[in-house]
């Protein structure tokens, strides 16, 4: 029943949210924005920690890298923002090249600490560029949102004001970001570099004894994760139209909040921030009206589910019930010959 | 030309000489026996094989070629396979994914070559009907066999096998030993450490003493065994 009837519900509600613009108030449109920003930082940060075994609490480097690198380009460049958001993304992947240098060198522990001090280095650096408001910031030119490639044809589809087709073409970017990552994580999971990254997750010095670099693959997904990071950073600040470094380098909104997405909904696993992500929502719409309570009720979650189930709630569930959509798993070419011996 | 030498390696652990000037040289298809008492560094003597563990003097050449600065990884895919003494399975992988990481890195294969290739090995060493089970459940000699035959997968030109016989029942050694002389005979030269000395002395062609890290004798396993020193150390262990 499942394997029919799963990926027909993954369509319908991957068609009824690209549908959303069109049929949702704009509010809910930027809502789930939010959670769909989330959603791609958490699936990164899964592949850095969950698979590379990469802990970093520097995540927010490569949003605020990539969102002021997105602001440069339009000011500074007067290009248009969907193509300051590819800057953005390439940016970040520099600048991942020097802090994979210095982090590498680390372990642990000290690899986390690492991130975070260069993160915060690019902060106090970044927040001494005049250009771009230092460290008080800087807003879009007014008449971005309109000049945005697309903008004019999807105010005359939906018939809604400039600023409201704006938040539907960043939404859609967003979404279909969450998707590409979705599927881009999956073949790479399940490639010859994914298997090697398995390998190494379960026993490192093994793994180089088999001929596995690790440092060449750990590396690559920095590398790449770095770059996503950095794309969905500069779409972020795009719906948000202002940046401080405080705003762009948060550790609270950028990592944190992702890490306890991903512990929550399964580290490790592929499904585990879309199941982390949508827990977020549920708890941040019914606590809403309690401030901070929903932050603590999130810690306490976390760190239940650290506790009791290593794997989180997706964990928990394949499980339960053995069903597992997006199976990591190679299965042998054919069956076993029976063996006289086994 | 030999496939891999060792020139006067020696390592120590603190003040603790473990391999002690050892020189020795391996040929293409060759099978050689090391022995020796727990604790003479027969283990260390792989780890430095294979660059787990550099070495404080001395070089190690593969085909000629000093590889002694090189890493493990690069050392596997030019041509060195090994199994660990204490099992190393990757837990949460099944036993046939186990192989394949050996067989694409290692072995440097295809994907579809290399799955035809995995299966045929698990079948070789009695592992067929494990294919699909997460390798950290399988039990001791399930693991021992999983160690030779990662090590298979990754294509060696010579492997490296740290006493996978012991607690094996007769019936299972003398199958381990037609699995080795199989691989033998397709051309892989072996260098085997076993306490287990009939097993040994049925594939190998030449036999090593190592004790207290040096390299007491090599040579024919007859007359490695009838040396009054080698007789010495082994009293009481086995005969
Ligand atoms: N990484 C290490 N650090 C410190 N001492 C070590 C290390 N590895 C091995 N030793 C010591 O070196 C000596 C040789 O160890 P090794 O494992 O090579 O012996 P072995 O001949 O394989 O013994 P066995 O037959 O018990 O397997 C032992 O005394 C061991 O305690
Ligand atoms: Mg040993």
């Amino acid at each position: 029943m499942s394997r029919s009837l799963a990926p027909l519900i993954a369509l319908f509600a991957l068609a009824v949210l690209y549908a959303l613009p069109a049929i949702a108030p704009r509010a809910m449109v930027q809502d789930l924005f939010g959670i769909l920003t989330l959603l791609v930082l958490a699936m990164n940060w899964n592949l850095l920690a969950g698979f590379a075994g990469l802990v970093s609490v520097g995540q927010q480097a490569f949003v605020g890298i990539g969102a002021y690198a997105m602001f440069a380009a339009i000011i500074l460049m007067g290009l248009d923002p969907l193509v300051g958001v590819v800057i953005g993304g390439i940016a970040a992947a520099i600048f991942a090249i020097p802090m994979a240098f210095f982090a590498f060198r680390l372990n642990g522990a000290y690899f986390a600490i690492g991130t975070w001090v260069v993160a915060d280095i690019a902060r106090l650096a970044i927040s001494q560029w005049k250009a771009l408001g230092g460290g008080t910031g800087t807003s879009l030119p007014k008449g971005t949102a309109k000049e945005m490639a697309f903008v004019d044809g999807i105010k005359e589809m939906l018939d809604v004001s400039t600023a409201a087709a704006a938040d539907a073409l960043t939404y859609w970017l967003m979404l279909s970001l969450a998707v590409a990552m979705l599927v881009a994580s999956y073949v790479f999971l399940r490639s010859r570099m994914g298997l090697g990254l398995q390998a190494i997750r379960d026993n490192e010095n093994a793994a180089r004894s088999v001929g596995v670099d690790p440092l060449k693959l750990k590396a690559a997904v920095f590398l790449l994760t770095a770059f996503a990071t950095g794309l969905c950073g500069a779409l972020a600040f795009i719906q948000i139209t202002r940046v401080t470094p405080d705003a762009a380098f948060s550790v609270i909104d950028w990592t944190a909040f992702v890490i306890f997405i991903t512990v929550i909904g399964g580290i490790g696993t592929l499904p585990g921030p879309i199941v982390g992500v949508v827990v977020f929502y549920a708890l941040q719409r019914a606590l809403a009206d309690y401030g901070t309570i929903y932050l603590i009720v999130l810690g306490c979650l976390g760190i239940a589910v650290m506790l009791f189930a290593r794997r989180g709630l997706w964990g928990l569930f394949t499980d339960r019930t053995g069903i597992d959509p997006l199976p990591l798993r190679h299965r042998p070419p054919r069956a076993a010959t029976p063996s006289h011996s086994a | 030309m030999t496939i891999l030498s060792l020139r006067s390696v020696s390592k120590s652990f603190g003040a603790l000489k473990v391999t002690d000037d050892v020189s020795f040289d391996v040929q293409p298809g060759e099978a050689l026996g090391i022995i020796g008492p727990n604790g003479a560094g027969k283990s260390t003597l792989f780890n430095l094989i294979t660059g787990n563990i550099a070495p404080d003097q001395g070089q190690v050449f593969l085909d000629g070629r000093d590889v002694t600065r090189t890493p493990p990884m690069q050392r596997v895919v030019a041509g060195v396979g090994r199994s660990f003494q204490i099992p190393q399975p990757f837990g949460d992988l099944t036993v046939y994914e186990n192989l394949l990481v050996a067989a694409r890195f290692g072995g440097g294969m295809g994907g579809r070559e290399a799955g035809l290739f995995c299966m045929d090995i698990l079948d070789r060493t009695g592992l067929g009907a494990v294919a699909e089970k997460k390798a950290g459940g399988l039990s001791l000699l399930q693991r021992k066999r999983l160690e030779l035959a990662r090590a298979m997968a990754t294509r060696p030109r010579v492997i490296l096998l740290d006493e996978i016989a012991g607690g094996l029942t007769d019936g299972e050694c003398v199958e381990l030993v037609a699995t080795i002389r199989a691989i033998h005979a397709e051309g892989t030269a072996i260098v085997w450490i076993e306490h287990v000395l009939h097993a040994l002395n049925s594939v190998v062609e030449r036999l090593m003493v190592l004790n207290f890290g040096r390299m007491l004798m090599i040579g024919a396993p007859d007359a490695v065994m009838a040396s009054a020193q080698v007789r010495e150390i082994y009293l009481g262990i086995e005969a």
